[in-house]
């Protein structure tokens, strides 16, 4: 009895050992077109979700895309339910005090859209008396609260951006801000064009925005190391800006 | 404590509760007196192992949730207690076309889930804006514009599909006579609700409308996915701006506990404010 | 409606999105609703037949889950137990094991069902007749089967609308899993909508899904009382 129950614990943690490699890579579970959305048969699809495959592939690791709600995606990481987040991640000096990041991926201007005919601009006083919608738990939150909400009538926290958008299209919100690419994608589609249009791109703050997008790591996580050169192979064989030029007109790396 | 004596070794002393002889109250008793003890200490753990600094920061923040909460419970209470009244009525003794449809409203609101039906009432109907232009310019946009208003709505409309289940049942459950009684005596028939059906409906079903409304405490925090900063959406602030996970969601949990506390004692002493029933 | 063709059950339609969203909501419903009724059914033999640390043990189980909102319990434990076991196993020297979602959904959702169940089994117990159950100890009956020939069956018919009640509970609540990212019928819901902006459509369409689960279960627990409740003389006509 004691020899099954060795062989079997040792089995069990050899198993473990084996697919050491298997590492989750947590996505927003909610759609992040054109980064990462579902399609109708429930595969993640979008730029952000091939470049992991890229990065994965680079980096020798088996990599399973995990959707987890965005504002639990932290909390999700450093208490192990995934391994790294890509979900179009911020590198901040806040969020280093909690997680680790990788070298960036990708680092795209911060917009903001708002309703057609109602005069404004990326400023305080070009926002003033607006009421603005921004993603909980990014850093557009921290930046509109930091340099908007003072002038600002009201701050609405949506839990995706999509909802943001949603409520700019109905009317209910005067502006969003977010990134570029995102809200471009946004202002591409009927309805966004039909309500909306970009009011400025606002200043910047590398503190509050950030230093680019990387993979959010656990601190101290050996992981870190296997996706830089994931990351650095396929920016150096072409692979990165292959899939770049499939989804936008120029690289979005960024300076 | 002293105990019988026992004259029968086999025989366990036969002196019931409360039969005079002198015992700790139950409160006091060994075993309560340790549970208690641990709980302080854990209490205490929680308070200095804990992380509260980010308390003083959200203060008011806290506070203002807290009252939005409360608000939004007592109004969306009332006006889905209002609403439930001629629900439950209509079901127990309206005409087809009354209670037909007031069986149907009951039945969607009961069979799914009040998320769902938040998100519909506010992504749903404000997906409709774009085709009506000139609602931007009504009476109504500013109220439309917020998220309270579809709150208040959802919360009411579950509200009054639940109590509406229960009055029905309350309304059915009046003895007959008293009803007959006040017929006869000549009672128009709104004096006949107002004095004598309600008021023994309510307090038959005092203890479930009690359970009801904690449920509906329990519902709020749906609507902080609608952008409504109530308790719930303040925690999640200060989760995602301190990124601590844990102390956010003890206090809540205190919060909550304490809210549910002061519902079931308010219920209870209503309870107590009902007349005795008469044989 | 033009946005019919988006239910569709194959892509592009996303309806074969809501059918599996709908399949995993009905699953962690039955497994949770299963994991309610042993905790409820030991946690009533506890409250009923236990010591007095384990009834008042019990008692600030089942008013803690009963007081505080279903939304935050899940937060607290989705994240707390897998952050517990992860720490317990690390400090042995083990790996971390992945929790899947399900069995968290189930594990969360099961602990609330149990604290409700608890006090929907123990009224039906008290409501066995006594009677009944000193006959069968007079006859010296081993007590497992007593509570398996004559209060469980018993108790069964009287706790049928309490239970019919909490299974309802059980499927409604599968939507919360959606605010922590769980690929159930809310979330899959959402993202439809979110990706094709046919809101209503996609919503309406959910509700009729929940709806279909709600009546078939009301339907499936009428039978199942009218067999608990099988020769026991009718009520009608009574008083």
């Amino acid at each position: 009895m004691k020899k099954t129950i060795t062989l079997a614990t040792t089995l069990l943690l050899t198993a473990g050992m084996a697919a050491a490699q298997d590492v989750r890579v947590g996505i927003a579970a909610e759609p992040y077109p054109p980064f990462a959305s579902p399609d109708a048969a429930g595969n993640w699809v979008g730029w952000e979700v091939e470049i992991i495959g890229a990065v994965c592939a680079a980096a020798e690791l088996n990599c399973i895309v995990t959707p987890v709600a965005w504002d639990g995606i932290i909390p999700s990481l450093t208490s192990g339910q995934i391994d790294a987040i890509m979900a179009s991640m911020s590198i901040t000096e806040e969020r280093m005090q909690t997680i680790d990041f990788s070298d960036r991926y990708y680092n795209t201007p911060t917009v903001v859209i708002g309703a057609r005919g109602i005069e404004m601009d990326a400023t305080p006083e070009g926002l003033a008396g607006k009421v603005i919608g921004v993603q909980v738990s990014t850093v557009h939150q921290a930046y509109v609260d930091a340099y908007f909400a003072a002038t600002a009538a009201e701050v609405r926290l949506y839990q995706t951006q999509d909802e943001a958008n949603q409520d700019l299209i109905a009317g209910r919100i005067d502006a969003t801000q977010a990134d570029s690419i995102a809200l471009e994608a946004f202002l591409a589609t009927p309805e966004g064009l039909a309500c909306c249009e970009m009011k400025g791109t606002v200043a910047d703050d590398p503190v509050i925005l950030g230093s680019g997008v990387g993979v959010g790591l656990r601190q101290g996580d050996p992981l870190k190391d296997a996706f830089n050169a994931g990351i650095a192979a396929i920016l150096a064989d072409g692979t990165y800006d292959e899939i770049t030029l499939r989804h936008f007109a120029s690289s979005i790396y960024g300076g | 404590m002293t105990d019988p004596p026992l004259t029968d070794p086999s025989s366990k002393p036969v002196a019931p509760q409360g039969s005079g002889r002198a015992r700790l109250p139950e409160w006091l008793a060994p075993h309560r007196i340790v549970l208690a003890a641990i709980g302080l200490a854990i209490v205490w753990l929680c308070v200095t192992q804990m992380r509260w600094d980010w308390l003083p920061d959200y203060g008011w923040l806290i506070a203002e949730g807290i009252w939005r909460t409360i608000w939004l419970l007592v109004v969306s209470c009332i006006l889905g207690f209002a609403l439930a009244v001629p629900l439950g009525l209509a079901q127990a003794v309206g005409p087809w076309y009354l209670a037909a449809p007031a069986r149907v409203f009951c039945t969607v609101i009961r069979g799914t889930p009040l998320l769902l039906q938040v998100w519909l009432l506010y992504f749903g109907l404000g997906s409709l804006f774009p085709s009506i232009p000139w609602i931007r310019q009504s009476e109504l946009w500013p109220l439309l514009r917020q998220a309270w208003p579809y709150a208040v709505l959802a919360l009411t409309l579950s509200y009054a599909g639940y109590e509406g289940e229960v009055m029905r049942g309350a309304f059915r459950s009046v003895p007959r006579g008293q009803l007959e009684a006040a017929q006869a005596m000549g009672m128009p028939r709104l004096t006949i609700l107002r004095r004598i059906w309600l008021p023994q409906a309510v307090m038959q079903v005092l203890p479930t409308l009690g359970g009801e409304t904690v449920l509906q405490m329990k519902a709020t925090p749906l609507v902080a996915t609608i952008t409504v900063v109530e308790i719930y959406a303040v925690a999640s602030r200060v989760r995602q701006d301190t990124l601590i996970t844990y102390e956010p969601l003890l206090l809540l949990a205190v919060v909550y506990m304490a809210l549910a506390g002061v519902i079931v004692l308010g219920f209870r002493w209503l309870e107590t404010r009902a007349p005795a029933r008469a044989g | 409606m033009e946005t019919l063709p988006l239910l569709a059950l194959s892509p592009p339609g996303w309806g074969g999105n809501l059918l599996r969203g709908l399949v995993n909501s009905v699953q962690i419903a039955l497994g949770a609703f299963g994991l309610g009724l042993l905790i409820g059914t030991a946690g009533a033999y506890g409250k009923l037949y236990g010591g007095p640390i384990t009834r008042d043990l019990l008692a600030i189980y089942t008013t803690v889950v009963r007081a505080v909102p279903e939304l935050i319990l899940i937060l607290i434990l989705y994240f707390a137990v897998t952050d517990a076991v992860n720490q317990v196993l690390l400090a042995i020297g083990y790996q971390r094991i992945q929790i899947s979602g399900v069995a968290a959904g189930i594990a969360v959702l099961g602990i609330v069902q149990g604290a409700y169940a608890t006090e929907v089994l123990r009224g039906a117990i008290l409501a066995v007749p006594l009677g009944q159950i000193e006959a069968a100890r007079s006859m010296g009956m081993p007590p497992l089967l007593l509570a398996r020939r004559i209060t469980l069956p018993a108790m069964l018919a009287i706790a049928m609308p309490g239970l019919a009640n909490l299974w309802l509970i059980a499927t409604k609540d599968t939507a919360l899993l959606a605010v922590v990212g769980f690929a159930e019928l809310t979330l899959e819901t959402r993202q439809a909508a979110a990706t094709t902006k046919a809101f209503f459509t996609f919503y309406l369409a959910a509700g009729v899904l929940y709806l279909a689960v709600t009546l078939t279960s009301g339907l499936l627990f009428g039978r199942i009382e009218r067999w608990a409740r099988r020769g026991e003389p009718s009520l009608r006509g009574a008083g």
